[in-house]
């Protein structure tokens, strides 16, 4: 199973992708450099978090429009595995490739902590290795993590299970208290109608080890690779 | 010849003008007078502290580079290094506070990679008034909004930081920033610049006529006609400074490049005449190939901007070209602008034009040095009054720790550092809020724990004490969580050396850091100096921001502050004592500031021995220094895991010292540990051993804080009362 991950200018999670996929998953894992045409030969596509091109203009915004991310579509639209953490979720909005914005949060600053997620279902490539309704422990670190969606959307998706995660208290309620950014439905991570294309804005790679006080963003990474062993 | 008016305005004196015409054997031009005049600044060319800082103890065996290179360096074990630096950038962050303080970040990064290391971590030591104030309130907000702009954008995590209230900052906030740096200890890039013929080449964004003489504004008071100065704050860009460590990096990594400098403080001028200097060589550039974002800018202009985001390099002759390709890939601009020679001299050409010929030595090292008078103020005779039985008792202990655990000094520091991105690069292990923050070498099963440190007040009260036991808390907090301090970098900010009371104040600083760090056996590798922090003539508390590296020899044993089991032990290990002196509990509840800290070095020593075996040998659950607000703050401190609190019931006897003393004074070397009641005996064993006293005062347990003093309960609190109290009262003052 072969990872690869993009850099675009200014991506800052790169490496540990990188690290997850290759230290802790024991799988071959390649960066991908932004200009590249082509992203063959990859079973899984990650884009990282950070901010590409210093997020000007909207975060992710002008990352959509690079070459890669012309590959990236086609690779997408071939039913291969795309995951977007953080500006890497921005940047899948921005490209279309999934619905939706990612606005400022609520509070117009930017939030970095350990916080909880609810697996709203485990049919997913990107979830099958939780639980339905397992809570994770999962860290946020962005500006722009506010989800928004047209309502009409929004009941589409969450018929369709396309809301993966929604943000929670240690116990699984999903609260306004337990809301960090004021997204729409506590929503913090979806995939697309073919359920391929996943975003989401906790950090699974902040979270796959013990030492890094969760090793729960690891379920994410399993997830993939049951998925793709299953194929 | 230049008019004494216009030189005396960039700073220099009559007799500083004429030395620069003995050098030259002729007047300057008004370019050559600007490159001196920055050069020869206080801050650049240190020329107040340069004789005083000698006294720093610079050298031990894990030292790879110590003061004098971008960063200083030491050894971690495997062949890895640790590059580290602090640096304060103050006016520009009182001017403009979110571009100042982003490019304070901006800064000291690029110390840390022109050093060849990949920057790992940032910390932060900030000053400010008292909230109460709407202008305070303003600076902080948009200075803690600049370092998270700016670091969570280059992906540099900042781990640590430390933060103080008090009104001696209203008009002068301090903004230093820190960053440490991984590179393989082989690798390390150096400033030197040798090889005649070698290409000199400018990399990184293109030059404005932004920060023209900032190191000059940095060298001045700061008065009301600073808001008219706002040509000297730097505008920085993130996303430029991210390209730029990924290119220089990947380029050094080449084995090309001879030698690198970061263009900070007085920009060209200072990197082409100190790169210079340093490899005996000189140097021939043409600005008029410096790539530039405005028109009509003159040499001056362009020899003095501070435009962020710069560096200047030397490259092998023959693969500049290798050089050009990585930064053009990462977008950077990269051009050759000149190359060695072998006489000593730097010129610089206008397109082809000579426009300034200078000695590079004569700037970078041949600074002129002042032996300034010190004289002590008087203000510390006033303060040493204090007779602390005149103080009235307050019987109402309960609302005084409530008191104590809002003060902005006290209170949970979250609501800057949840702003940060503290987690990239997924290293850190221990996350703010503990006494240090912990980052693991990957790979390795080593850690590091860093910290930044100093109460001002008692630097104020006496500054040689004062200065002696921010090194001792910072390497305490470093101790608490299970590493053995390493190497120190300093920021030290003062107020004008030219007034000998101030001069006073940062000689006897020097002295107590250079005899705590000798104590410890940790030498200072690097850091800055900070002069003319006064506003309307009123200098700021000495203000020696202290951070310290430690390496923990095994990760899986680092430790944290906060209390984790039901039923541990708590353990007052240490030396009790009286200790009112400059207190929290004395400035808050009695208004007052006085008194005279004291640190024994000896016992300081033990203390920290003894508490590094007890964590290494894994017999503690929790360390935690015991510092502002004394015994009962630290309690609630360790009650307040944000993995899920705990509560905790102590009896103490106030022992021949006054209740309040034995609750809220802050006499040093002390540690608040917890442990699993079957460790108390090898515990007990450590401490006789390094004759540390050892007193058991509770356990770990319930839902409240419970203290009883001399046998009647004091105090008696529910945690998630006081906790939210502590954790949310920064953010309410901002409401």
């Amino acid at each position: 199973m072969k990872f690869g991950v993009v850099i675009f200018p200014g991506s800052n999670c790169d490496c540990d992708c990188c690290r997850v996929v290759e230290q802790v998953m024991e799988e071959p894992v390649d960066l991908i450099w932004h200009e590249a045409d082509s992203v063959d030969g990859y079973d899984c596509i990650i884009l990282p978090g950070g901010f590409s091109y210093g997020n000007y203009l909207r975060a992710g915004a002008i990352a959509s429009h690079s070459p890669v991310m012309g590959a990236v579509k086609e690779a997408a639209a071939d039913g291969k595995l795309v995951m977007g953490i953080c500006n890497g979720f921005q940047v899948l909005t921005e490209a279309g490739l999934l619905p939706g914005v990612l606005q400022r949060n609520k509070n117009l600053r930017f939030i970095c902590k350990f916080l909880h997620l609810k697996v709203e279902h485990n049919k997913s490539a990107f979830t099958n290795a939780c639980s339905p309704g397992q809570v994770l422990r999962i860290p946020i670190a962005h500006d722009e993590g506010n989800y928004y969606v047209d309502p009409k959307v929004l009941a589409e998706m969450e018929e369709k299970g396309q809301i993966l995660f929604r943000y929670c208290d240690a116990d699984g309620m999903v609260s306004a208290e337990a809301n960090p950014n004021g997204s729409l439905g506590n929503i913090a991570g979806i995939c697309n109608r073919e359920g391929n294309v996943m975003g989401m804005m906790p950090y699974p790679e902040r979270s796959a080890e013990e030492i890094l006080t969760s090793a729960d963003g690891r379920l994410i990474f399993e997830s993939v690779l049951r998925h793709l062993k299953e194929l | 010849m230049i008019e004494p008016k216009v030189y005396r305005e960039m700073g220099l004196n009559d007799a500083e003008y004429a030395q620069i015409v003995e050098i030259l054997g002729r007047h300057p031009n008004y370019t050559e007078v600007g490159m001196y005049a920055v050069m020869w600044s206080e801050h650049c060319g240190y020329k107040y502290s340069r004789p005083v800082l000698k006294l720093f103890p610079t050298a031990g065996p894990r030292v790879l580079q110590g003061p004098g290179e971008n960063a200083g360096a030491v050894d971690v074990g495997d062949g890895m290094a640790v590059v580290m630096k602090i640096e304060s950038h103050n006016h520009p962050s009182a001017v403009e506070p979110y571009e100042g303080a982003a490019t304070g970040v901006g800064g000291i990064v690029r110390d840390i990679f022109t050093m060849g290391a990949r920057p790992m971590a940032a910390l932060n030591s900030l000053r400010f008034g008292e909230l109460s104030d709407a202008r305070t309130r303003y600076l902080f907000d948009r200075a803690v909004a600049g370092i998270a702009g700016y670091g969570n954008c280059i992906g540099v995590p900042s781990v640590a930081g430390e933060v103080y209230f008090d009104d001696c900052y209203e008009g002068n906030p301090l903004i230093n920033a820190m960053c440490l740096g991984l590179v393989k200890s082989d690798k390390i890039a150096r400033s030197s610049a040798s090889g005649a013929g070698n290409s000199v080449m400018y990399v990184g964004a293109k030059t404005g006529r932004d920060g023209i003489h900032g190191a000059t504004f940095a060298s001045v008071e700061l008065s009301d006609e600073s808001e008219e100065r706002r040509s000297p704050t730097q505008v920085g860009d993130p996303f430029t400074e991210k390209l730029l460590i990924e290119a220089t990096l990947e380029a050094l990594n080449t084995g090309h490049i001879v030698g690198i400098q970061d263009m900070g403080a007085a920009g060209l001028t200072c990197s082409t005449t100190e790169m210079a200097a340093k490899g005996d060589s000189g140097m021939e550039v043409d600005i008029s190939l410096v790539p530039r974002r405005e028109e009509g800018m003159t040499p001056y202009e362009i020899m003095l901007s501070e435009s962020q985001e710069r560096m200047l390099l030397v490259a092998a002759k023959g693969h500049e070209n290798e050089v050009k390709d990585i930064f053009e890939k990462w977008g950077l601009d990269a051009v050759v602008i000149g190359r060695l020679t072998d006489d000593g001299i730097v010129r610089i050409y206008d397109n082809g034009e000579l426009a300034a010929e200078v000695p590079a030595k004569s700037l970078a090292e041949d600074t002129p040095v002042y032996y300034m008078e010190a004289r002590i103020p008087d203000y510390i005779a006033q303060v040493k009054h204090f007779d602390k039985d005149e103080l009235p008792q307050i019987e109402d202990f309960e609302s005084v720790l409530e008191v104590l655990l809002r003060r902005h000094n006290i209170a949970s520091k979250e609501y800057i550092y949840r702003q940060y991105d503290h987690m990239a690069q997924i290293n850190t292990v221990v996350l703010p809020g503990s006494d240090a923050s912990v980052l693991r070498l990957k790979g390795t099963g080593r850690g590091l724990a860093v910290t930044v440190d100093c109460n001002s007040r008692y630097c104020y009260l006496d500054p040689y004490t004062g200065s002696a036991i921010a090194v001792a808390e910072a390497a305490r907090n470093v101790v608490c969580s299970g590493a053995e301090p390493a190497a120190v970098t300093d920021c030290l900010n003062f107020g004008n050396p030219e007034k000998p009371e101030i001069f006073w104040q940062f000689r006897q600083a020097v002295e107590g850091i250079s005899a705590a760090c000798r104590a410890f056996g940790v030498p200072v590798i690097s850091g800055n100096v900070s002069f003319y922090n006064e506003s309307q003539g009123v200098a700021i508390y000495p203000t020696p921001a202290i951070g310290v590296l430690g390496v923990i020899e095994d990760i899986e044993r680092r430790c944290t502050s906060f209390f984790k089991n039901d039923g541990d032990a708590v353990v007052v290990l240490g030396f009790n004592g009286p200790g009112l002196d400059g207190s929290e509990y004395l400035k808050a509840m009695h208004g007052r500031v006085a008194g005279c800290p004291s640190l024994d070095l000896d016992k300081e020593k033990r203390l920290q021995a003894c508490c590094l075996k007890a964590i290494r040998s894994g017999l503690l659950a929790s360390a935690h220094d015991i510092a502002e607000g004394g015994l009962a703050v630290a309690l609630a401190e360790s009650c307040f895991n944000t993995e899920g609190s705990h509560g905790v019931s102590v009896e103490i006897s106030s022992d021949g010292l006054r209740q309040d003393d034995a609750l809220f004074g802050e006499a040093q070397s002390r540690i608040l540990v917890s442990l699993a009641p079957s460790k108390l005996d090898k515990l007990m064993k450590l401490a006789a051993e390094h004759d540390v006293p050892l007193m058991v005062i509770g356990a770990v347990g319930g839902s409240n804080l419970i203290i009883d003093l001399d046998e009647s309960r004091v105090i008696d609190l529910q945690i998630e009362k006081i906790e939210s109290a502590w954790r949310g009262s920064i953010e309410e003052a901002l409401a």
